[in-house]
């Protein structure tokens, strides 16, 4: 075959290639929601992460602000510290922020929602919400609820 | 007794002799990849041949996995409320497996075949012989170029594989089903990540590339110089492809996704 076609037809078949992988990139995966880089860091101290992942959402008023970028252990405290990067546009998150970790629908995963306080100094670089609520786990509601019922039900049989 | 023991001992000389010679082979057609640099017309007539006439293959079993991916994933996520998910569904299997073991076995059938066939019949009618005398390294010149054409032409299309899956998924999901277009795919970008999956889908495509063009090159050249031996030499390609890509799928996928 004449080589000019040959190479045209090579030169499609990489150009199509090439889109593919570049769909991939930007349309399939988060690529374009990729800003890690940006922002400015702040830590908040849970009793209870658990269900909380690296790369978790961070938001407010359901709005995603950021994202989890380390969990770790508090030796002093026994309490799990959590590093959140909020991108650097929202810059006027008030000081007395409170940090809560929710579900996303009922087994949904878990993310770091964030409610405003009245401070008119905002959060900077390196702070830590001071105000946090620990995440909810399923089990101790359900044992809780368990074991209320079952009081409920051998006091009635007294 | 002895005639077995003497059967199964010649078998496993015969199989370690064989590796032995494929990883020469392949030591060979790494050390001439660069002799390559000025001919480069070679490797793009061969991307042509086990690329561009794969394409059609390749687009249209791509479109048919993620429309089956598709309908199968609604199926069981309707039950759940969850059929939003079906974008993740999708785009995971494809994007991590579907897209790089499916693209290699069509390649194995479609191009590592043809590929034995083609040095197998050259040795046969000794024509890599001929070229020997003429001081032309067949290596070089017939095998190299050929070896890198996988190497280009196998992660191009099983990109390939995935986009148009991806977009065969994208037609049953919104267009037949009525799942939430915005839905799909928020849900898919949430979950897919760029260098989890992507980058590792891309890298298994390239193992796999390397393999079964390897495969098919070593079965051409190794062949018992008769129409018989080529034969088998095709058959073999297909069916040592197909076992290593699905081995090797499972040790990149342990070392990849399994954290250990």
């Amino acid at each position: 075959m004449n080589t000019r076609i040959v190479e045209i037809w090579v030169g499609i078949f990489i150009a199509a290639g090439s889109a593919a992988l570049f769909m991939l990139a930007m349309k399939v995966s988060n690529l374009a929601t990729y800003t890690d880089d940006e922002g400015y860091v702040v830590t908040a101290k849970f009793e209870d992460a658990s269900g909380l992942k690296v790369r978790s959402p961070v938001a407010m008023a359901g709005v995603r602000l950021g994202r989890v970028t380390d969990i770790k252990f508090d030796n002093q405290s026994l309490e799990a510290v959590v590093t959140m990067r909020i991108e650097s546009q929202y810059n006027t998150l008030p000081k007395d922020t409170s940090a809560s970790i929710y579900t996303a629908g009922l087994l949904g995963e878990k993310y770091v929602g964030l409610e405003p306080g009245g401070d008119e100094a905002s959060l900077q670089n390196g702070d830590r919400i001071k105000l946090t609520q620990s995440s909810m786990v399923l089990e101790k509601l359900i044992g809780q609820f368990v074991s209320k019922f079952l009081n409920e039900d051998s006091s009635d049989k007294k | 007794m002895l005639n077995l023991l003497q059967e199964m001992g010649k078998r496993g000389l015969g199989v370690f002799e064989r590796l032995g010679r494929g990883c020469i082979l392949f030591y060979n057609i790494i050390m001439g990849l660069h002799t390559l640099i000025p001919r480069f017309g070679l490797v793009v007539y061969q991307v042509y041949s086990v690329g561009v006439l794969s394409l059609i293959i390749i687009v249209v079993s791509g479109l048919f996995v993620g429309m089956v991916l598709g309908l199968q994933g609604y199926n069981t996520l309707v039950d759940f409320g969850a059929e939003e998910s079906l974008g993740i569904v999708v785009a995971l299997a494809l994007v991590r497996e579907l897209g790089p073991v499916v693209t290699a076995l069509l390649f194995a059938g479609r191009a590592g075949s043809a590929l034995t066939a083609e040095i197998g019949l050259m040795k046969a009618t000794e024509q890599l012989s001929a070229m020997e005398m003429m001081a032309i390294d067949p290596i070089r010149r017939v095998m190299a170029p050929r070896f890198l054409a996988g190497f280009i032409a196998m992660p191009l299309l099983a990109a390939i594989f995935s986009a148009v899956g991806v977009i065969g998924g994208y037609f049953v999901a919104v267009g037949l089903v009525g799942v939430d277009e915005g839905a799909f795919w928020s849900q898919m970008q949430d979950a897919v990540d760029l260098y989890d999956d992507i980058y590792n889908g891309v890298i298994k495509s390239v193992v796999f590339g390397v393999v079964v063009t390897w495969i098919a090159i070593f079965e051409g050249s190794d062949a018992i110089p008769t129409s018989e031996g080529v034969s088998r030499a095709t058959t073999r390609t297909v069916v040592h492809s197909a076992l290593a890509v699905l081995g090797l799928d499972f040790v990149l996928t342990a070392l990849m996704f399994g954290e250990i």
